[in-house]
């Protein structure tokens, strides 16, 4: 990165982010970074507040606290410009089955005001190997084939910042190593921060620069994601989380 | 306003209605079936007896007016239930799309779609059972567009009331048009009502159309003022739909109800 690159503000900033649903309280005094050309990845058993912390950047949740900073942009203040600066896939956001390849790609590129947008599909469509599928419906796609079509679609901007909830969870262990490499050289080549849960451990080792484990809506622990576990008495990533999953207390999640 | 992004959304609706028969077919089908319908109804009034009531203006026109506001009013909830249906909401609304420009596409869609119903019922209507018009000479405009707009305004609450309260809530829509109709006067004068439905009906838009048109039909001159008042009352509906659905919109952000929107969690 050029010293201008490091002089602008990391890509997602989250500041003390807190959202309450009556009694119960999902995501509480939430607050991380995610840098440029950082894969920072978000951990937590169901129900920690992954997704509702995604949610809240995207502004499709209102948080009952804080603040959401993307590229700079307060999302809560500037909603537009800042949601124009990011993009998601996720497991349980299927773009629309009746539309092709094509269509969605072509559909969602207006919405997100990409320019030469033919030419950027026909792109995707090459490095995400949906050629031959660009005719076809996305309702007829395998679930792996159809995640290649929500990361093509999440690509289309170029986001500075870029959500991925669960990724590769439907995909097979050879196409999730090619997404895997793809979406690490795009982090590296375009300096776009990503923000990526699994619940894949030997994955998350190998993409994340960073991880943040969160439990009851709490951010427990942070760190290189190789050398956390020893911190923390660890044999594994999966053992840490196994161990938060299960004691949350033993780390500071209180409640 | 980015005109882009509300291109998009119509070309959505585009795509699903060029490749779906099932989805063209509507547009024009049922309402095709009723001006056949009240065609030959109003064929057999005008022979069955010197009434001096020529019904095919009367009944027939107004039969086709009514039916292009219904129109209307679906072609706007039927693009937005096309996101409910596949599930669409979280894709849409995570992104720069404004609701303005969201809800404006919904109208460009329903714009096109009504007027290709509009098209095939002046024609069937006009070449099939004569009506003619002339009858409404340059008032058949204004009289559209009070009904466009009211068309709008409802089909933008419409769409607001199943976001609010969930795809179940669907059911609740597609009736309404037949629920407000005994309201706006559609085939007798506003007098015949009693008072309670006749101060409703004064709050409805159509009712001044469809008053304007027997004045028509009858040889007396409609009232302006009265008819500038329906179209007044109708783009205030259409503002504060709007200002509905950015406030139920609002509130499913504020809730959680947009981020867990799907046809399975939500009553």
């Amino acid at each position: 990165m050029t010293p201008a690159e490091t002089s602008r503000p990391p890509v997602l900033s989250v500041r003390a982010l807190h959202k309450r649903y009556r009694e119960l309280v999902a995501v509480e005094e939430l607050s991380f970074d995610v840098g440029r050309g950082e894969i920072v990845g978000l951990l937590g058993p169901n129900g920690a507040g992954k997704t509702t912390t995604i949610n809240m950047v995207l502004g499709v949740l209102q948080p009952s606290a804080g603040q959401v900073l993307v590229d700079g942009i307060d999302v809560a203040r500037r909603r537009e410009q800042a949601l124009a600066r990011t993009n998601f896939a996720a497991v349980y956001a299927p773009l629309p089955g009746n539309l092709t390849v094509w269509q969605n790609l072509r559909y969602f590129g207006l919405i997100y005001g990409v320019r030469d947008l033919s030419a950027r599909i026909d792109a995707l469509l090459q490095q995400f190997a949906l050629e031959r599928f660009r005719d076809t419906r996305c309702g007829l796609l395998s679930s792996g084939e159809q995640t290649r079509v929500c990361l093509a679609k999440a690509m289309l901007n170029r986001p500075p910042l870029l959500l991925l909830d669960e990724p590769t969870a439907s995909l097979d262990p050879a196409t999730a190593q090619d997404i895997r490499q793809l979406i690490r050289r795009l982090a590296r080549e375009e300096g776009g921060g990503i923000l990526w849960t699994s619940h894949n451990m030997g994955e998350v080792e190998e993409v994340c620069d960073r991880v943040l484990l969160m439990s009851r809506g709490r951010l427990l622990l942070q760190g290189d994601p190789r050398t956390l576990p020893q911190e923390h008495g660890a044999d594994s990533l999966e053992d840490l989380f196994i161990r938060v999953a299960r004691e949350p207390l033993q780390f500071g999640g209180g409640r | 306003m980015k005109w882009r992004a509300v291109a998009g959304v119509v070309l959505r609706q585009v795509y699903l209605m060029r490749s779906s028969p099932t989805r063209v077919l509507p547009l024009f089908a049922w309402v095709a079936v009723d001006i056949v319908l009240w065609g030959f109804f109003t064929r057999w009034l005008n022979e069955a007896g010197p009434s001096g009531i020529d019904f095919v203006p009367q009944l027939l026109g107004a039969v086709l007016l009514w039916d292009f506001f219904g129109r209307v009013m679906q072609g706007v909830t039927t693009a937005f239930f096309e996101d409910l249906w596949s599930r669409n909401f979280l894709n849409v609304f995570a992104t720069p799309l404004t609701i303005s420009e969201y809800v404006s596409g919904l109208v460009v869609t329903s714009t096109a779609a009504s007027m290709l119903g509009l098209v095939v019922m002046l024609l069937l209507a006009s070449a099939g059972f004569g009506l003619s018009f002339f009858a409404y000479g340059i008032l058949l405009l204004p009289f559209l567009l009070v009904l466009f707009l009211f068309g709008i305004a409802l089909g933008i609450v419409a769409s607001a009331i199943v976001l609010r309260y969930g795809p179940a809530s669907e059911w609740l829509v597609w009736p309404l048009p037949a629920v407000l109709s005994p309201f706006a006067a559609v085939f007798y004068p506003l007098s015949t009502l009693p008072e309670w439905m006749q101060a409703i009906s004064r709050l409805m838009p159509p009712s001044y159309v469809f008053e304007g048109m027997r004045a028509v039909v009858a040889g007396q001159g409609v009232s302006w003022p009265m008819l500038l008042g329906g179209l007044a009352l109708a783009l205030l509906q259409v503002f504060l739909a709007g200002w509905l659905f950015a406030r139920v919109h609002r509130h499913a952000v504020n809730s959680g109800l947009l981020a867990r929107y799907s046809a399975e969690s939500v009553n």
